[in-house]
């Protein structure tokens, strides 16, 4: 909403047709008090807990607002663990402190194991073939559960003999078929580097308190108060942003207005030492600006002088190749003249 | 990216345009390369929605699956898009030519030469984008174990007669399209990535519309802002002015015109299944056909732009002329095209899910040889992409400015010229480190021997090579095959040709490290078809 009143609409959405058969597939997963999904739970990650039977707890969740939520599940937790045999919470509610505020997160599924361990599920449409599925939406489905790790542990930390096991299974269709398969997918790496981010992040409170007094975002305000009052968070715009957040056009035309070099991707800044604006940079190649004694420049220098060298080079062999055609018998050289 | 990549970018940014990253074409466009723009159902991996296919660009054919989740009306697609492709790749299988391959003779060890064809030219497929070749992929996978009625009476839902051969063409021109400088399958947007650079990310540039914006901007507007337009404008109806190019569709074209269209569609289909009289069937068809034709339409609608697009990317960049090294890599698509026809017409069994350990140690060795020899070509073929490589360090241009002849020290005293050039560049040169040029498009060899003296006030090095090889076996080295003064060449430190690694071993003998040799039911188990379940989708 507030993208759109800036004028740079988000272009996400989800196609009804996934939103269905992801929804389906789950349900198929799902059923009958998720046997499928325990099986393929003990298969990949049963350890040498007896197998699973009818008798696996799926204890009902459901309660009034996020709050309650999480907390029933807390307690569901508890139980399960004290009973000692195998429970699937079916979409339980976890609450997560970021940057200062909670947030409630909702896994597919997280089952209780008879030995006190707890193993995060995530359900997926997209297929795997052959075993092996796509490998961004792995990586993406990976740090989803290491996400829900990380706030299960903050509920095992107070629960006796609860560990969260740091190996979630991924359920996904197999191959063209809408039967379940799965796969075991450690998050130990994403829990780490989410654990980092975490810690890093600023707090909501000292972003507010960095704001003038009175700035809003609500939608319905006049878009250039709107546009002074996103400007006033400074943002760090990079290309992977479009994939990932609805402020990322807003974002992103800002930074071309700025001429930040970052537009191009974030390995570019890496490569221009201190030279930040595409401006800066050319002006810097074309020898106007810029500290002769600065690697940078110097390198910068030299690749405008071959780039300008290779392009008039390969602008003459043209003209001289269509000099040549037209007179009949005068073959050109094989190759590009420079490199014989 | 490299720095000159970097600067590239830079200038689009700054002149609105996107600028030349090659001054050839670095890959090889058949006369009459056949265009494939696929769409896929949201959510379902195996459920293809249309397909635009052709070599005409004014004629593209329209297959369209009306409902996606009916296995009759997929399996008629797939049929459909055999007719298409397969007429356009056999029409190469059978145009030959008499070449000479190296083979090891399994008795005696001994290398031989054998007779073989090659096929003169080979079916070139184009897709919009990297997605696209994924896709093909993907279909040949679920099309190549597939079973027909004649191959197994048994089988349940039989697949149409061509459907399993088009999925062993289009596994094999997935698997060579990972295989860097080939050219049997190529996405338009890399093959446009490759020869410009926009004022935008990589990540931006998969975007088929946007890319072309910048390339080639329509009058009076910035490359800048016609990709915004290409990205972002709506129509009245708010759907994308350049729909996707596929085979992911808007979510908004799924919702708002795709969906009811379906929906129409199937409660004709109810309708008609249960008609009571001739009269009313009648009628109820004709309902069901005016269904199926507002689909087919909508599918169009959003496949047209992207077909355009490619075509319009073919014209930009046949505009480039063509590497002189594009020709030699083309020879091995050609190679490749024929090794599969061969495979085929032998009664081989379809690619199996997995490689073996030895094959794909093989197909990894083998990419990694196309890599290396892709670049070092394109930098011999390009004095832009030298220009990189001599940035880089990796070669250098320079002027001779004296020869003097020395020879080895054997019975038969061999020449060993020694040259002395100037050049103003620094490449990474140590004592022996083998630099090569290219003379009459084969590889010279010399070594550095030392730097003359300090950088004069010019910045100019006098460096002193050398030369090993192609001189002839005379005492004399042959005639022009030493530089003389004045010559300005370019010399790299990297190698011009390519030696495959050492040899793999047999299947057979495949160490335990890697899995030990297939089982006696490997081969069996390979050709197994997907099992079918009665909901093979949702």
């Amino acid at each position: 909403m507030l993208a759109t009143a800036l004028g740079s609409p988000a272009p996400f959405g989800q196609s009804q047709f996934a939103f269905m058969r992801g929804n389906a597939f789950e349900a198929k997963v799902k059923a009958d008090g998720g046997a499928e999904l325990l099986r393929l739970l003990y298969e990949r990650l049963g350890g040498s807990s007896p197998a699973p039977g009818p008798e696996a707890a799926t204890p009902d969740l459901s309660a009034a607002g996020p709050e309650g939520r999480a907390a029933r599940t807390a307690l569901a937790l508890r139980e399960a663990t004290a009973a000692g045999g195998w429970a699937l919470l079916d979409h339980p509610m976890l609450a997560l402190e970021v940057a200062g505020s909670p947030a409630y997160l909702e896994p597919d599924a997280v089952v209780v194991h008879p030995d006190g361990r707890w193993t995060v599920v995530e359900i997926k449409s997209f297929p795997m073939i052959d075993a092996s599925a796509d490998a961004s939406k792995v990586g993406a489905a990976a740090r989803q559960a290491a996400v829900y790790v990380l706030a299960l542990e903050r509920v095992a930390a107070v629960t006796e003999g609860a560990e969260v096991g740091q190996r979630v299974l991924l359920v996904c269709p197999k191959d063209f078929s809408n039967l379940p398969t799965a796969s075991v997918v450690d998050v130990r790496k994403q829990c780490a580097v989410t654990r980092r981010q975490l810690t890093r992040l600023t707090r909501i409170e000292d972003i507010a308190a960095g704001l003038p007094e009175g700035t809003t975002f609500d939608p319905a305000c006049p878009s250039e108060e709107l546009d002074a009052a996103v400007a006033a968070v400074p943002p760090a715009y990079a290309p992977e942003c479009l994939a990932a957040c609805e402020l990322a056009f807003h974002c992103r035309a800002k930074s071309r207005a700025e001429g930040a070099v970052e537009t191009l991707g974030r390995s570019v800044r890496g490569e221009l030492g201190g030279l930040t604006t595409v401006a800066g940079v050319l002006a810097a190649a074309a020898g106007k600006e810029g500290d002769p004694a600065d690697p940078t420049v110097v390198a910068l220098r030299r690749a405008a002088a071959l780039r300008a060298e290779a392009l008039e080079s390969a602008a003459a062999l043209r003209a001289g190749a269509r000099e040549a055609a037209s007179v009949p018998g005068a073959g050109t050289p094989e190759g590009a003249a420079t490199c014989r | 990216m490299s720095l000159i990549t970097t600067l590239a970018r830079l200038e689009a940014v700054d002149t609105g345009r996107a600028q030349p990253l090659a001054t050839v074409r670095h890959r090889h466009l058949t006369d009459r390369p056949l265009v494939l723009v696929p769409l896929t159902t949201a959510g379902e991996a195996g459920a293809p929605l249309g397909a635009l296919v052709g070599t005409d660009r004014e004629a593209p054919r329209l297959l369209a699956v009306a409902q996606p989740r009916d296995r009759d009306l997929r399996f008629a697609f797939l049929a459909e898009l055999a007719e298409a492709v397969l007429p356009h790749i056999e029409a190469y299988a059978d145009v030959v030519e008499p070449a000479e391959r190296n083979e090891t003779d399994p008795a005696t060890g001994k290398k031989t030469k054998v007779e073989v064809e090659l096929c003169t030219d080979a079916g070139q497929l184009i897709v919009p984008s990297r997605a696209g070749v994924e896709f093909v992929r993907l279909l040949g996978r679920s099309m190549r174990f597939r079973r027909t009625a004649e191959d197994d009476p048994d089988t349940p839902y039989p697949a149409p007669a061509r459907v399993p051969l088009l999925g062993r063409w289009l596994t094999h021109y997935g698997e060579r399209a990972r295989v860097p400088g080939s050219s049997l399958l190529l996405a338009a947007t890399d093959l446009l990535n490759r020869h410009w650079a926009t004022g935008q990310s990589s990540l931006e540039d998969q975007h088929l519309g946007a890319l072309l914006s910048w390339i080639a901007p329509p009058a009076g507007s910035s490359g800048a802002e016609a990709a915004l337009r290409a990205e972002l404008a709506r129509d009245g109806e708010g759907q994308l002015l350049c729909p996707p190019a596929g085979p992911a569709t808007d979510p908004d074209f799924d919702n708002r015109l795709l969906a009811p269209a379906i929906e129409r569609y199937d409660r004709a289909r109810t309708a008609l299944a249960s008609a009571e009289d001739g009269l009313a069937a009648d009628a109820r068809l004709g309902e069901l056909s005016g269904a199926e034709r507002e689909i087919r339409s909508l599918l169009a609608r959003v496949m047209l732009p992207t077909w355009d697009a490619v075509w319009r990317g073919l014209d930009l960049l046949r505009e480039l002329p063509e590497g002189a090294r594009a020709e030699d890599r083309w020879t091995r698509d050609r190679w490749s095209f024929t090794a599969h026809r061969d495979r085929v017409r032998s009664g081989e069994p379809p690619q199996p899910r997995r490689d073996d350990a030895v094959t794909a140690a093989q197909k990894l060795a083998s990419r990694e040889t196309a890599q290396a020899q892709l670049e070092a070509q394109e930098a011999l073929d390009d004095p832009l992409v030298l220009a990189g490589r001599r940035l880089a360090g990796e070669a250098f241009l320079a002027t001779v400015t004296d020869v003097e002849m020395t020879y080895t020290e054997s019975k038969r005293p061999s020449p060993r010229p020694l040259v002395t050039v100037r050049t103003d560049e620094r490449p990474h040169l140590s004592e022996r480190t083998k630099v090569y040029r290219s003379l009459e498009g084969k590889p010279q060899t010399a070594e550095f021997v030392r730097a003359e003296e300090e950088p004069d006030q010019d910045g100019d090095v006098l460096l002193v090579l050398r030369i090993l090889d192609r001189m002839g076996r005379g005492k004399e080295p042959a005639p022009g095959s030493v530089p003389g003064p004045g010559d300005r060449i370019a010399w790299t430190l990297f190698e011009h040709d390519q030696r495959g690694g050492p040899k793999l071993p047999d299947p057979e003998e495949t160490p335990w490290t890697h899995g030990g040799p297939p089982g006696a039911d490997a081969a069996t188990r390979a050709e197994q078809p997907d099992p079918v379940t009665s909901e093979d989708l949702l």
